[in-house]
């Protein structure tokens, strides 16, 4: 209560007269309205307007005329500016300024916590939009003089902890006076990401798409909450109706997490300012799709440190390439037209924001766009007029600079925020730089003069030999202190317009004489010459999509493709067609038959080769940034499609190896899992284009040893028994019955995605995949299931299939298996590799899956084994890698086989496709070759080079004195099953 | 008749819990393979061949147009393939049972340096895994304890055996060194800093190599009356009778460990693993040192590695003139050593010759454990350890195996999986 009084405080009370009604006790009370004009100044009064000569008018702390002939009442303090520059003082729209750090949640349990721990908020901790920093903000001065050392002159801030985070305030930064004028607005904007809170240890959500289905349950539980239905109070759920229209800026990681959260924005329509991480420019079509104003860090790495060459070989190419292509992400948002804002966010101090953007601006970045995207695009942002710009009646925040703020070589002097003052540099202060001759005790010493403001500093030398010297300078007064054969010292005046110096000296002995310095002009224009014709040359790498090594510069285009002559594996009734031409046409298998013949077509011959579907996995875990939501024991609401990652290397080496599709599962950590991605693997797309388009839904289930946290120590998580993994099912799908009950009833109800998508299982629209090992629990599902009246559509892994084929038959559910995994755990004992064998014999529909990244680039000799153990036709046995997954996925009538009519999904194969000596020679998906082997080798070639001439880019880097840092190895990342942490990347 | 009956019911109620194969006895009648391709395990191939064993040795190896008579029980085996049996290298079959089931696990000891802990006391011959390998010719391993800095010595059987001791081929061949990485870094993925830096810890780490080895020496000259079990296991290593295998990854590492090797006068040298051995191949050459690859069904190490890395790298090797095995080094290695011979016709698929690869797994593998008068080739005077497979062994369709022999021995081809297999299989057959 007292925090809201304070709120309403700020808001009722206008700034002009503000505490003229507190009594003052310290002396008598003054009003301090002094008018001050600017003259003769390049005013920038916005990016646009830009006047020459102009006076700027400041009065009670806000512009009050801007013009080329202001009327200057009498009194007025005039400052001339002539020569000078002025501009609207910058904003940083994202900032924890004055905020502290959240304090972590000390608890050091190490078992898992799943209930919230704050009370009458939403049920969970990490959704925070009640967040007021108000009451806990306090101006930094230290912090503050840092950011208007910088030119900026106001900050939004808020407290950077959880997925909502609460609203921001904008702060003017004016040490000179009290919150009570410097907080511009208290509810400025509210703020998300996709981490956690530290403040809480609740478990959910464990992973990036869980929080993103949280994100999407918090929106339709606060409609449901403003329309009046729940019984209790939610304090969460009011704060974030109450701050639903104010700007909301979603914090991401990378480009990828970037066009997410737009993802969950879009589907609530609302448009969130994304707050970007400067890897933009690597897939910058996406990023202009999301429509998103951007508010974007500059912090760009130093190069590596690859003068050992031992080290150097483990740095990767994207991290190489992260080096050379950051600074030029500002100039291709710029040319894509994605409207953004600056931010020191990410600088370790705001001193390196202009060395940052003057590397931007050489890399392309045009300076208007840098001026708007400081201050006006900031401000309509948080949709402020009163700053960011100089028109009549804005806050007087602007900054008076010797030349252009973007050029290197300029100097801010003054940052004015609310009409008041902050010299940052003397602007009186003589420009004294250069070469001068210094006569002294009979000898002329050669003087050079260079810095910028107070900080300019000279060096001596005596005939080329360097002589050691202390120099300082401050108001017009030069102090010299000369070693030469003893301690001279110098006193002096600059006179004559900066170009002679005089004074005193008295020598090593307390000898007073007298010195004098003078320019030497003509040098140094020479020598500024010699600079400019060694203009830094700016080598910036391409971008491939994926932006790493083996990335593709361009997509494969579809094309009519005619291999002649080939054995084709039909995975079909026809069998093996010998000597066989096969028309790709239009992204679909055209034409089966013998001497085909097109025209405009790239002939391919086939002879003595092998032609088959693509291969298709229905268990895998690559191109994903997580695997599992485990923090519950049902995590239905999560989908594996909001969490695809593209760039994952994994894809290329999966079509290395002729595996064209893959269900993308989520994990086995809980009994009800999240969604599948059924995705193509078509390398350098992406996410969205990978997807299968209207995919067939599934699930994930799963059963045994990994849902009962056998291997953990301390799992509190129900169930912990094969016996409670049946009644999580019956308790879960009751609940949903219940649910559509309610639903169809016509009564009013709380949409709950978790329930929808249990339900879409019951009405048969959605399939699960059931990670699965003994047979007791097999026989349990397919129980459970009947009970519930609709069919379990695949058993995967289901290792003891073997004993109950005959009831999964009966059920009709298929079978997806590992050719000989087993002996890993316990579960397993009785696996067998002649399990494919026996299910298939008894009717069950078989595939042949990886659930390894690297099993799945070589599964056609996983589908090989089961000619060996149980003695498959090869026919069959190579079905279980094509058709039969295909089958088992839905998408059959798609893929998995060669057919007319069907998805150009293939692979040429040098030899018997499930012979140990096969390797892939290309692999087509959708009429597009992406991969093929002779393309692969010059691939590699192309990293060789590009890394060399990285390299000796970096240590040119190192040797011109560059800072440097270690070099990094990218560990890979494997995930299977029970993987439950997730990836940065 | 009641006894017969007894050991009926008593196999069919319990045969799955005791399903472990009986090992086969001594060889009593000679056998002649007739007919077979012969793929002798030295990089030679003989078509229809003739191979003879009596007593557990190979007698006679030629062609079957030899007009000489037959011994024994004759097989038949035209249009079928005869290798000697696969040697695994670096494996750890028997010394775990179920990854997951830490009572199973004998694999590991504590402590840095434990030259003396022997992993064959520890070899279980009745593992489920063991009899698991035979039926795809994988007849003969070599058992490695793991951990620490000197994990132990290792010892090598054969795998038709009633206990340890009838299993062992050599006793304590070897003596297994893990050798220190040069760099360190953190875990990014868990917000770890993933600077990758010359560790410090490397120097050290080193240092407590030499020093132990130091001591060992001093120790074994002085003839001190304390025993030392540590320093005393040593010994083999510096008369030469012992091996040392260094599982190391890196140039500088491999360059480091072999330079300090033959400082102490340890000249039986094995580098394991050995990532950036395709770098010091002189050195390795020069020091007539072999290398035992890992398997190559995994990921490359670096996301610009081609993707066929670990499939050539054999082939590579090769190329330059070093000795190459193939060690089973892994992620749940032991299920996965009967993937042997496919490891090796993966490595022919990208580049090694067929035969080349055949010899990878037999008279190179057993050349590299020393046991190259014994075993590993298809040659008079050794065991008559070998197998008779349909087709081509190195390919999963065609390595079908009809007979296989340990020491003439003519063993089971059956196991627990086999059991299941026949007993399901059976139950829907009469359903």
């Amino acid at each position: 209560m007292k925090k809201l009084l304070f709120v309403l405080f700020f808001l009722s009370i206008s700034l002009a007269n503000a505490q003229d009604y507190f009594p003052t006790n310290s002396g008598v009370k003054t009003s301090k309205s002094i008018l001050v004009a600017f003259t003769n100044a390049t005013i920038y009064v916005t990016p646009e307007n830009i006047i020459q000569k102009g006076t700027l008018l400041v009065k009670d702390g806000k512009v009050a005329e801007v013009g080329k002939s202001v009327k200057i009442p009498e009194g007025t303090k005039i400052i001339d500016l002539d020569g000078k520059m002025i501009y609207p003082s910058f904003i940083d729209i994202y900032s924890d300024f004055g905020i502290a750090k959240p304090k972590r949640n000390p608890s050091d349990s190490r078992s898992s916590q799943y209930e919230a721990e704050r009370e009458g908020y939403y049920w969970n901790d990490h959704i925070r939009p009640e967040t007021n920093p108000i009451g806990d903000f306090k101006f930094d001065n230290k912090k503050a003089t840092e950011l208007l050392n910088a030119g900026f002159g106001a900050v939004n801030t808020h407290l950077q902890d959880g997925i909502i985070r609460g609203n921001g305030l904008l702060v003017a930064l004016n040490p000179n006076t009290t919150n009570a004028y410097r907080i511009l607005d208290t509810k400025s904007a509210q703020f998300l990401s996709f981490n956690k809170s530290v403040q809480s240890r609740q478990s959910y959500p464990a992973s990036r798409m869980g929080a993103m289905a949280l994100l999407r349950q918090v929106y339709l539980d606060a409609d449901w909450y403003a329309k009046g239905n729940m019984k209790n109070k939610d304090l969460a759920l009011e704060a974030l109706n109450k701050n639903k229209n104010l700007v909301q800026i979603f914090e991401t990681e990378n480009h990828l997490d970037a066009v997410r959260a737009d993802k969950v924005g879009d589907e609530f329509g609302i448009q969130y300012t994304i707050l970007g991480s400067g890897d933009e420019f690597e897939k910058i079509n996406d990023i202009k799709k999301t429509n998103a104003t951007f508010i974007i860090p500059i912090d760009f790495t130093n190069p590596y440190d690859v003068s050992n060459p031992l080290l150097a070989e483990q740095i990767s190419l994207r991290d190489m390439r992260k080096w050379n292509q950051d600074p030029s992400n500002l100039s291709v948002l710029q040319k894509n037209g994605v409207p953004f804002a600056l931010t020191t966010y990410k600088l370790k101090s705001a001193e390196t924001f202009h060395k940052n953007l003057q590397k931007a601006i050489e890399y392309g970045f045009d300076k208007k766009w840098a001026l708007a995207s400081l201050t006006s695009i900031p401000a309509k942002i948080i949709g402020n007029t009163s700053i960011g710009n100089l028109n009549k009646g804005s806050f007087a925040n602007f900054i008076i600079t010797s030349g252009d703020v973007f050029d290197a070589s300029s100097t801010i002097y003054e940052n004015w925020v609310q009409g008041e003052q902050n010299i940052i540099n003397d602007m009186n202060i003589k420009d004294i730089t250069g070469d001068y001759m210094l006569y002294v005790n009979g000898k002329n010493y050669d003087l050079s003069i260079s810095g910028k403001g107070a900080k300019q500093t000279g060096t001596i030398k005596l005939a080329d030999k360097k002589i050691t010297s202390k120099f300082s300078f401050q108001n017009d007064w030069v102090e010299i202190t000369l070693d030469d054969e003893g301690y001279t010292r110098l006193m002096g005046k600059i006179i004559n317009a900066a170009n002679v110096m005089e004074g005193s000296a008295f020598d090593t002995k307390g000898n007073k004489t007298s010195w004098s310095a003078s320019k030497k002009v003509a040098k140094e224009v020479e020598i500024k010459k010699d600079e400019k014709s060694t203009e830094k040359e700016i080598l910036v790498m391409p971008v491939s999509f994926p932006n790493i090594g083996f990335g593709n510069y361009v997509q494969p285009k579809s094309e009519s493709i005619l291999i002649k002559n080939v054995t084709v594996w039909t995975s079909e009734d026809a069998g093996i067609l010998e000597n066989t031409d096969v028309l790709l046409k239009d992204g679909k298998i055209a034409k089966i038959g013998k001497n085909l013949s097109a025209k405009g077509v790239v002939e391919i011959d086939g002879t003595g080769k092998h032609l088959t579907a693509g291969i298709v996995d229905e268990h895998s875990h690559i191109a994903t940034s997580a695997v599992n939501e485990g923090a519950h024991n049902s995590s239905a609401e999560v989908t594996i499609e909001d969490v695809v990652d593209p760039t994952d290397i994994n894809i290329y080496r999966n079509i290395s190896g002729g595996t064209t599709t893959a269900q993308i599962l989520h994990g086995s950590a809980n009994p009800i899992g999240g969604r599948s991605a059924i995705i193509k693997l078509k390398w350098g797309e992406n996410a969205e284009n990978m997807i299968y388009n209207n995919s067939p839904k599934f699930i994930k289930f799963a059963l045994g040893e990994n849902v009962k946290q056998s291997r953990s120590t301390n799992g509190t998580r129900f169930p912990q028994s094969r016996m409670g993994v049946e009644q999580v099912f019956v308790d879960y799908f009751t609940r949903a019955k219940e649910y559509e009950t309610l639903k169809k009833s016509g009564q009013p109800f709380r949409k709950d995605i978790e329930m929808e998508t249990l339900l879409e299982i019951l009405n048969g629209e959605r399939f699960i995949s059931c990670h699965s090992y003994v047979q007791s629990e097999i026989n349990m599902l397919i129980k459970v299931a009947e009970k519930f009246n609709f069919k379990i559509n695949t058993f995967t892994h289901i290792l003891e299939g073997y004993k109950v084929a005959d009831k999964m038959a009966k059920h009709g559910v298929g079978g997806s298996t590992f050719s000989d995994w087993w002996a890993y755990k316990y579960e397993v004992l009785d696996a067998i590799p002649y399990n494919a064998a026996i299910m298939h014999n008894a009717g069950v529909t078989v595939a042949i899956n990886s659930d390894d990244r690297e099993m799945s680039r070589r599964l056609n000799q996983e589908a090989a084994k089961t000619v060996k153990y149980g003695g498959m036709s090869e026919l069959e046995a190579w079905k279980m890698v094509t058709i039969n997954p295909a089958k088992l996925l839905h998408i059959d009538d798609k893929v998995g086989s060669i057919k007319e009519g069907k998805e150009a999904d293939v692979v040429l194969w040098n030899n018997h496709p499930m012979s140990i000596y096969a390797k892939v020679e290309k692999t087509i998906i959708d009429g597009k070759v992406f991969f093929d082997v002779n393309d692969d080798l010059q691939k590699r070639q192309a990293i060789k080079e590009e890394k060399s001439k990285l390299i000796n880019m970096m240590l040119k880097e190192k040797m011109g004195g560059a800072k440097t840092q270690v070099p990094m190895k990218r560990e890979d990342r494997n995930f299977h099953c029970d993987t439950l942490e997730e990836t940065k990347s | 008749m009641k006894n017969i009956l007894k050991i009926v019911l008593f196999f069919a109620f319990v045969g799955n819990i005791f399903a472990q194969q009986t090992p086969a006895s001594k060889q009593t009648t000679a056998i002649s393979i007739e007919g077979a391709t012969a793929h002798l395990g030295n990089g030679q191939i003989i078509e229809n061949s003739l191979i003879m064993f009596v007593d557990g040795k190979i007698t006679f190896v030629g062609s079957a147009m030899m007009k000489i008579a037959r011994m024994g029980t004759i097989i038949k085996a035209e249009g079928k393939h005869i290798y000697p049996g696969f040697i695994a290298l670096d494996a750890t079959l028997g010394l775990v049972e179920i990854d997951a089931v830490k009572a199973s696990d004998d694999e590991s000891e504590i402590g840095i340096m434990n030259p003396h802990v022997r992993s064959l006391i520890a070899y279980n011959a009745e593992s489920k895994l063991v009899e698991s390998m035979r039926p795809n010719g994988v007849l003969m391993a070599q058992i490695v304890p793991k951990g620490g800095t000197i994990s132990g010595t290792s010892s090598i059987v054969q795998m038709d055996a009633w206990n340890w001791e009838d299993a062992a081929i050599k006793v304590d061949d070897a003596i297994h060194l893990n050798w220190p990485g040069s760099f360190t870094s953190g875990r990014w993925w868990l917000g770890e800093d993933p600077a990758l830096k010359p560790s410090p810890e490397y120097p050290k780490n080193v240092e407590k190599i030499n020093s132990f080895f130091t001591d060992a020496k001093q120790y074994l000259a002085s003839k001190s009356d304390k025993k030392h079990l540590p320093f005393a296991a040593t010994k083999g290593l510096f008369d030469g009778s012992q091996k040392l295998f260094i599982h190391v990854n890196g140039e500088k590492e491999i360059t480091d460990a072999i330079t300090m090797s033959k400082e102490f006068g340890i000249s039986n040298l094995v580098i394991v693993r050995g990532e950036g051995a395709e770098k010091v191949t002189d050195l390795l050459v020069k020091n007539n040192i072999p290398v035992i690859l890992n398997r190559p069904h995994r990921n490359p190490n670096n996301e610009d590695d081609a993707y066929d890395d670990t499939y050539t790298i054999a082939k590579t090797l090769q190329d330059k003139g070093v000795l190459v095995g193939l060690g089973m080094e892994g992620q749940m290695d032991r299920m996965n050593t009967r993937n042997l011979p496919f490891y090796a016709g993966t490595f022919a698929a990208f580049g090694l010759e067929k035969e080349k690869a055949v010899q990878l797994i037999t008279g190179d593998a057993a050349k590299i454990l020393g046991i190259d008068a014994l075993a590993g080739t298809l040659e008079v005077g050794k065991d008559a350890t070998l197998f008779i497979s349909e087709g081509d062994a190195l390919d999963m369709r065609t390595n079908i195996i009809s007979e296989a022999f340990i020491q003439g021995r003519k063993i089971s081809l059956e196991s627990h999986q086999t059991t299941l297999w026949k007993r399901y299989a059976e139950k829907f057959k009469s359903e």
